[in-house]
């Protein structure tokens, strides 16, 4: 990070990085097991690179974890591997063999997609691998129950979370002593907004998956949304029928299973006009998510109940 | 909300030159604050407010929310910025903020973080939590109500926390029909209350969050007031940081780095001051000395970096530094002590237990501590000090604390870094207080340890002998004393030096002024513990033989000897044999009520978990279980030295 504003007073963007490179540090220095939850978003990208700054020279002592629903978009299987290779760290992917095995998937089945895949996907790859710590990139002003987690967030055995039941945490220090069978989410980027994020991919050139800069590219229209079709195959087999594909000029805005991630028409193809974008959007940012809309308001707190990041 | 127009010019400034306005936002700092008011003073109305001005709002939240203001707002249908800002499903149906909350918004000149802290006589803890992190309070008085006890305590709560800038926030001033007098008279009520809890300056300032007077623009209600806005003085008062800048160079060690046998580096976040290439420094509490070689990251090597940054350090010399060490100048460093006195938050709604081991952690070091009973307890509504036992939920207190190594510290007033702390409860893993170091004890400074010239080992050799604790626990009446007896004297038959400490002996002599409450009982095993320590010390074979109910205090022992040297022996007995058992008819007393605190009757034993030899008497006699134990001390686990 380069220009401080003055020599004793760091920017927004220095002190969030600094703080989340210390918490990463406590929970390498005090748990067994840790791991990086990696979905290969723009959040990831940017926990993966405060991840390399934290231990560098070292490479962060800790693997990648991918729970994979399968449904991910191409060109973000090719840049989790090339940043798994980049970053010298172990790459472990997940895939819940039980939706496999029923065929589970985003048009037929909605939200029980989502808790089998990556709900209960999430929870049989912790416990497979024996995790006692996850780093998660969750931010606090993404939704309103996550405003009041903690950054160290704890999991009963059965990966449970009670929002009444935590722990305080004051100053910069964090309680990481578990009970037995517990386990705690870490959230290193909990104080950022989206547009710190945007910032630091900027100021730190981190590599975010292209689909975030416009380009032209085959979509079609599925109750009511804008979709990419990927892998048109694929598609048609589960769709029953072939889509009408039309060749737009899309971007996306967040990065989920692609029937379940809207894109939004756009001609923002630097990092720049992305953000700027962003900015005069009048839309919040989940928006393109179907998964919010479940249970009404409470949609995200009822799925972190149950285990969901 | 035109005076919100008037400062936010910025999406013209995003249309038109978007690299302009990103460059401007990326020299922006930030400043962390809290809201405190009771639950009616508008706290969560004023953040809604601050975000919605902030233009932190999105076109479908802002939709979601005039919805919402006309179903269940408080307002007549007119948004309702409360509803913004309570998030929880629970709390959304009682209409109340039940824990921290962090909202965040940004203006061109700075990032705000706002910890949302509940105003319920009954959570201090959380209030406390907030402010640990803030540079500045917002104290929300309602107009028509002036200077409550609440405000009294939030107050001095941030005060206390060390909250350098105070912002007395005089909200729902459109319902007293902006009265300067009514105003003033609220000012000089407060400023008379700050100055007795030692608050040296604060910010006055006539708001209304609902409406939107002083928030952003100056407003034409109250043409009096010629003070900043609340968003103008946020902007402007210096943050934390800086002044920690100000300071000379502490970093904590979190972690060493060592990818190979050429690099060693030390890796934490600088707590104060500046650090250089060259720089000579010194690790506590070692007090060996260095010199910075390099300030290493993964943008290249810096030159210099200063308080608030994460780095990784190398030094010149192969000294001894790892994590819980204290890189510091070498010509100012800290202090090292392990007895204090600290002002303490209790959090949790099991109460203090003086004497009980607790986990203090403070920057990256974690010891065992004790704590006494408190010299006094605080009473926030009226600030007097009481006399306490205990400390309960929400309490706060002053109280001696006493580490069992010593720890590199600064008084809290110096650095929040180096004098902040938490207790954790040993079995829980709860945190269950926030505390503050305020200075250590005179007693601490003086008695240093004498360096013994015959070694513990040396002891231990000449007796031919690994030194141990065999510590025996379980129900009176269970057997303990009588399968001790029985061991030692097949150790003592062995040729071993060994030493029985029995309950009833040691109450009769060195713990005689103790009775049977529970904190008596934890002093009692306490002492015990450290007596078995030093004659482990002077190489002796220790069998112990105390009902020692309590978890905590066991693992104290355990923690006061090396790894390996304690034997923890349960004579599980069950309560109904050992109650007709009762050789000493102390059962029977305690069922008549004649004998109170009795374990097992009135008081409870917490069996051990993992005791290295359980001893099931209902299967095994005394003679067979001292075989066994004998058999395994000798030969399994301590070989001949």
């Amino acid at each position: 990070m380069s220009d401080p504003v003055s020599k004793s007073t760091l920017t927004h963007i220095q002190r969030l990085e600094a703080e989340a490179i210390h918490i990463m540090r406590e929970v390498v220095a005090e748990a067994t097991n840790p791991v990086m939850l990696y979905s290969v978003g723009k959040d990831s990208a940017v926990m993966l690179h405060l991840a390399r700054k934290a231990f560098y020279p070292s490479p962060p002592p800790f693997p990648l974890l991918h729970v994979d629903t399968t449904w991910k978009f191409q060109a973000m299987y090719e840049l989790r591997e090339r940043m798994a290779k980049e970053s010298g760290m172990e790459l472990l992917v997940h895939q819940n063999e039980e939706a496999k095995a029923r065929g589970i998937n985003p048009f037929d089945h909605g939200p029980l997609h989502t808790d089998m895949w990556k709900t209960e996907g999430l929870k049989q790859a912790l416990d497979k691998w024996g995790f006692d710590a996850a780093f998660g990139g969750a931010r606090r002003d993404e939704e309103k129950s996550r405003a009041k987690e903690r950054i160290f967030s704890f999991r009963t055995a059965s990966h449970g979370w009670d929002p009444k039941n935590q722990r305080p945490e004051l100053w910069n220090i964090y309680n990481a002593r578990k009970n037995k069978g517990e386990s705690i989410r870490v959230f290193p980027i909990s104080n950022w907004t989206e547009l710190d994020i945007w910032q630091y991919i900027r100021l730190n050139d981190v590599p975010i998956v292209p689909l975030y800069y416009a380009a032209v590219r085959p979509t079609f229209e599925w109750e009511g949304g804008l979709f990419m079709a990927d892998d048109l195959p694929r598609l048609e087999k589960v769709l029953g029928y072939k889509p009408q594909i039309t060749e737009r000029s899309i971007r996306f805005r967040t990065l989920g299973c692609f029937p379940l991630t809207g894109a939004v028409a756009s001609n923002a193809t630097t990092l720049s006009e992305v953000i700027q974008e962003t900015l005069l959007t009048t839309t919040s940012e989940r928006q393109g998510r179907v998964i919010d809309k479940d249970a009404g308001g409470a949609g995200m707190e009822v799925k972190k109940q149950q285990g969901y990041f | 909300m035109s005076g919100a127009d008037v400062i936010y010019q910025t999406e013209a400034l995003i249309a038109e030159d978007i690299e302009a306005y990103l460059n401007l936002h990326q020299h922006k700092s930030m400043l962390r604050f809290i809201t405190c008011g009771s639950v009616d003073d508008g706290k969560s109305t004023l953040i809604g407010r601050l975000l919605y001005d902030s233009k932190m709002i999105f076109e479908d939240q802002l939709a979601a929310l005039e919805n919402d203001s006309k179903k269940v707002g408080t307002q007549g249908g007119e948004i309702d910025f409360a509803l913004l800002v309570d998030g929880l499903a629970a709390e959304r149906e009682q209409g109340i903020t039940i824990d921290v909350a962090y909202r965040f918004f940004s203006t061109e000149k700075r990032k705000f973080i706002v910890a949302d802290c509940p105003g319920h006589e009954q959570y201090t803890r959380n209030m406390v939590t907030g402010a640990s992190t803030a540079d500045l309070a917002v104290i929300l008085i309602d107009a028509r109500k002036g200077v409550l006890t609440q405000t009294r305590r939030h107050s001095y709560l941030a005060h206390l926390i060390g909250i350098r800038h105070i912002v007395l926030a005089v909200n729902k001033m459109d319902l007293i029909g902006y009265d300067q007098a009514k105003y003033d008279a609220i000012v000089a009520d407060y400023a008379a209350f700050a100055a007795s809890i030692g608050i040296e300056a604060f910010t006055a300032m006539p708001i209304s969050g609902f409406k939107g007077d002083n928030i952003t623009a100056p407003s034409a209600n109250t043409p009096w007031y010629s003070g900043p806005t609340l968003m103008g003085h946020l902007e402007a008062v210096d943050v934390n940081t800086a002044a920690e800048a100000a300071g000379v160079f502490r970093l904590p060690v979190q972690w060493v780095n060592r990818p190979n046998l050429d690099f060693r580096g030390f890796s934490g976040l600088i707590s104060n001051g500046t650090v250089r290439k060259g720089d000579a420094v010194r690790v506590l509490p070692s007090g060996k000395t260095s010199t910075v070689t390099r300030i290493v990251t993964l943008d290249g090597d810096l030159e210099e970096a200063v308080a608030g940054q994460s780095v990784t350090l190398c030094l010149a010399d192969e000294i001894d530094c790892s994590r819980g060490d204290v890189i510091a100048a070498a010509d100012a460093p800290p202090q090292v002590a392990d007895q204090f006195e600290a002002n303490l938050v209790w959090m949790a709604d099991e109460a203090l237990v003086p004497g009980r081991a607790y986990w203090l952690k403070l920057a990256s070091q974690t010891v065992s501590v004790t704590v006494s009973q408190p010299k006094c307890t605080i009473n926030v509504n009226t600030l007097e000090r009481l006399a306490a036992k205990t400390l309960e939920l929400n309490a706060i207190g002053i109280a001696e604390i006493t580490t069992d190594r010593a720890i590199v510290f600064e008084p809290y007033g110096e650095s929040r870094t180096l004098g902040g702390f938490i207790l954790i409860d040993k079995i829980s893993n709860a945190t269950v207080a926030a505390g503050m170091l305020s200075f250590s004890l005179r007693r601490a400074q003086n008695v240093h340890w004498q360096a013994l010239d015959v070694s513990r080992a040396a002891h231990a050799r000449l007796k031919g002998q690994s030194p141990a604790v065999l510590w025996f626990t379980g129900l009176s009446g269970s057997g303990k004393s009588t399968i001790a007896n029985l061991v030692e004297k097949k150790l003592h038959a062995l040729g071993k030096h060994t030493f029985l400490l029995d309950g009833d002996n040691v109450r009769h002599g060195l713990n005689k002024d103790l009775g049977f409450t529970e904190a008596d009982r934890i002093e009692n095993i306490r002492r015990v513990g450290e007596v078995a320590k030093l004659m482990t010390d002077a190489g002796l074979i220790v069998l112990t033989a105390f009902i020692s109910p309590f978890r905590a205090e066991r693992d104290m022992v355990r923690g006061l000897l090396a790894d390996g040297e304690f034997f923890e022996v349960f004579v599980d007995t069950p309560l109904e044999e050992a109650e007709r058992r009762d050789v000493k008819g102390l059962y029977k007393k305690a069922r008549s009520g004649q004998l109170k605190n009795f374990t097992g009757i009135d008081s409870p034993y917490e069996a051990p978990e993992n005791p290295e030899i359980r001893v099931d008497t209902m299967r095994e006699t005394p003679e067979e279980a001292a075989e066994r134990i004998v058999a395994l001390i000798i030969g399994d686990w301590m070989p001949i030295i």
